[in-house]
């Protein structure tokens, strides 16, 4: 039985850096061209979990565990983020009974 | 420290303090709690201490600036008078809220590790996208809630991904320790890529939390849809902190890597300083010039940014103090004014100056601070970060700054010709006896740092 970051480092860092950026990249495209508050939501989501694999790779690539404590505050951080978001957008669906961000277009010019 | 123990316990305490039938006891007891932060955070001058392996360190410029936001909030306070009279259930859980951001600004500006830095922001961000939507039954909050909540936590995610790739570049996440790896591999004729990109978003992160063009695009619209007493605190508290933050960062880590965002922040500072100017001269609306205005302030302080010489933490210091103090003002008086007339426009202030020459008065007064007419604090915000700019020899983004400055003066004073040269649009605006004191404390501290700005000119 190896250790943990010995498993991780059986595959070269540069994969972890392109699978990571590549989720990353999906995330941002994700973003930018949907126009459903939670699948927004999902993406942002996504781009967090790009972070902690690619946090996780250089930390065991570099036996230094300050970027796997990292990963935990993100994952503490992401759930605050996900309970006063997704209490946003429901406020939003109790008002309007859609998610659509289209529907807001209150606040222009 | 000793303040982001005693917030946090304050901000806890006034949670039960909310169950009380009364409302009228929770705002004077917060502004106890925050004169006694106030007050403890000064005790901590000239006396650096590193907690938490060293992730955070109180020195003079943390405390300066804790010191800032601090004031700003105690300042704002009295303007939620409304809330009171309203009998708002929520009003504890708000004013906790505001006790809990202010650990998360004190976190930004006494960081020394990027993992606190974050901590900071997000401690920040995630309790203004509550308050951003505070108002649940107006559409335009909720949809400046959500926005800003999108928005943010998308910047956030950018943020977190340049931090790792920092973290991949140079091994740590210790500020002091990536300056050394940072300056070695920018010296070099190969610059790590990932150094490079990690730097890049991180930039992107952190401008998108200050506002800062070309990311600044959220601004208008969540300010305007956020309550105006919540906005007075996210357009100071936010900046001051975010600022300082920026600041750090690349004082101290990336002061040797100069030759890689150099170039970038000085476009960015003249992109900010056009559109913040130049959007803000379209508007009709107060509220949402007031939103441009800050964009702009956001270029001013990148000036001081730039020129990173020894007067830099100075002059950040001085204009964040400076604008913090005259924009509450303004706001704070928009507020009295649209709980009344209900609108936010340049209109709701038509002949304040015959119904309510106090009010007209202070608004002229911070108007005149922000648009940086001598003798206001704001004046003098300007010339330090000018004068520590041309240090530097940036003498042409000094000259665009003051071209910008001058598009400024058109629209800080249209609200002061609405105020005494239109009539009326409505009765005389009711003012508190707080609001009243903080309103007069406000003017004279602008005057003060008008007058004799070597007072806190050279503190850091």
């Amino acid at each position: 039985m190896n250790e943990i970051p010995e498993v991780i480092r059986t595959i070269p860092l540069q994969y972890y850096l392109f699978f990571s950026s590549t989720l990353f990249v999906i995330g941002i495209i994700g973003v930018l061209t949907r126009r459903n508050a939670i699948i927004i939501f999902m993406c942002i989501e996504l781009m967090l979990n790009a972070v902690n694999l690619l946090l996780t790779a250089f930390s065991a690539y570099r036996s230094d565990a300050n970027g796997q404590v990292f990963v935990f505050f993100i994952m503490a951080v992401a759930a605050a983020e996900v309970c006063v978001g997704l209490a946003i957008i429901v406020m939003i669906y109790r008002n309007l009974r859609s998610t659509d961000i289209n529907i807001l277009s209150n606040l222009k010019w | 420290m000793n303040s982001i123990i005693l917030l946090t316990s304050f901000g806890i305490l006034n949670l039960f303090i909310g169950f009380s039938k009364s409302k009228k006891i929770i705002m004077p007891l917060v502004l106890l709690f925050l004169a006694i932060v106030f007050v403890v955070n000064l005790t901590g001058w000239n006396d650096t201490q590193t907690y938490f392996e060293r992730m955070l360190t109180i020195d003079n410029f943390a405390i300066a600036f804790t010191a800032v936001v601090v004031l700003t909030t105690i300042l704002v306070l009295p303007f939620s008078q409304s809330y009171i009279d309203q009998q708002n259930d929520s009003l504890a859980e708000y004013y906790s809220l505001l006790l809990f951001s202010l650990v998360g600004a004190i976190m930004m500006v006494a960081y020394e590790n990027l993992l606190m830095l974050f901590v900071g922001i997000e401690i920040l961000s995630i309790s203004m996208y509550i308050l951003a939507g505070s108002d649940k039954k107006n559409l335009k909050s909720n949809e400046a809630g959500l926005k800003y909540f999108l928005m943010g936590s998308f910047a956030t995610g950018i943020l977190l991904f340049g931090i790792v790739l920092i973290y991949g570049a140079t091994g740590t996440f210790y500020i002091s320790e990536i300056s050394s790896a940072a300056t070695a591999q920018s010296n070099n004729e190969l610059t790590s890529p990932l150094l490079g990109m990690g730097l890049l978003f991180t930039l992107i992160g952190i401008s998108f939390k200050v506002s800062a063009a070309p990311f600044h695009f959220w601004t208008p619209d969540v300010y305007e849809g956020t309550p105006t007493f919540f906005m007075a605190f996210m357009s100071t508290v936010v900046k001051a902190a975010g600022f300082a933050g920026f600041y750090k960062l690349m004082s101290v880590s990336f002061a040797g890597a100069q030759n890689i965002w150099f170039p970038t922040l000085i476009a960015m500072a003249v992109v900010t300083l056009a559109i913040g100017n130049i959007g803000a001269v379209a508007q009709n609306s107060f509220k949402r010039m007031m939103a441009y205005s800050s964009i702009s302030h956001a270029g001013y302080l990148m000036i001081a940014l730039l020129s990173f010489n020894d007067r830099s933490e100075n002059a950040i210091f001085f204009y964040s103090l400076a604008y913090s103090v005259s924009t509450v003002a303004a706001l704070g008086i928009l507020k009295l004014v649209a709980d009344q007339r209900d609108d936010v426009s340049y209109n709701a202030f038509n002949g304040l100056g015959r119904t309510n020459p106090l009010l007209a008065a202070v608004m002229t007064i911070s108007m005149c601070s922000l648009a940086g007419i001598p003798l206001t604090g704001g004046f003098f915000g300007k010339l330090f970060i000018f004068s520590a700019a041309l240090e530097q020899e940036l003498l042409w983004l000094i000259i665009v700054a003051i071209l910008m400055a001058a598009v400024g003066f058109y629209y800080y004073f249209r609200v002061i010709i609405a105020m005494y040269m239109r009539e009326p649009s409505g009765d005389r605006v009711p003012v508190g006896s707080v609001a009243t004191f903080a309103l007069i404390f406000m003017t004279v501290l602008t005057f003060v740092l008008g007058i004799a700005p070597g007072l806190l000119s050279n503190i850091l």
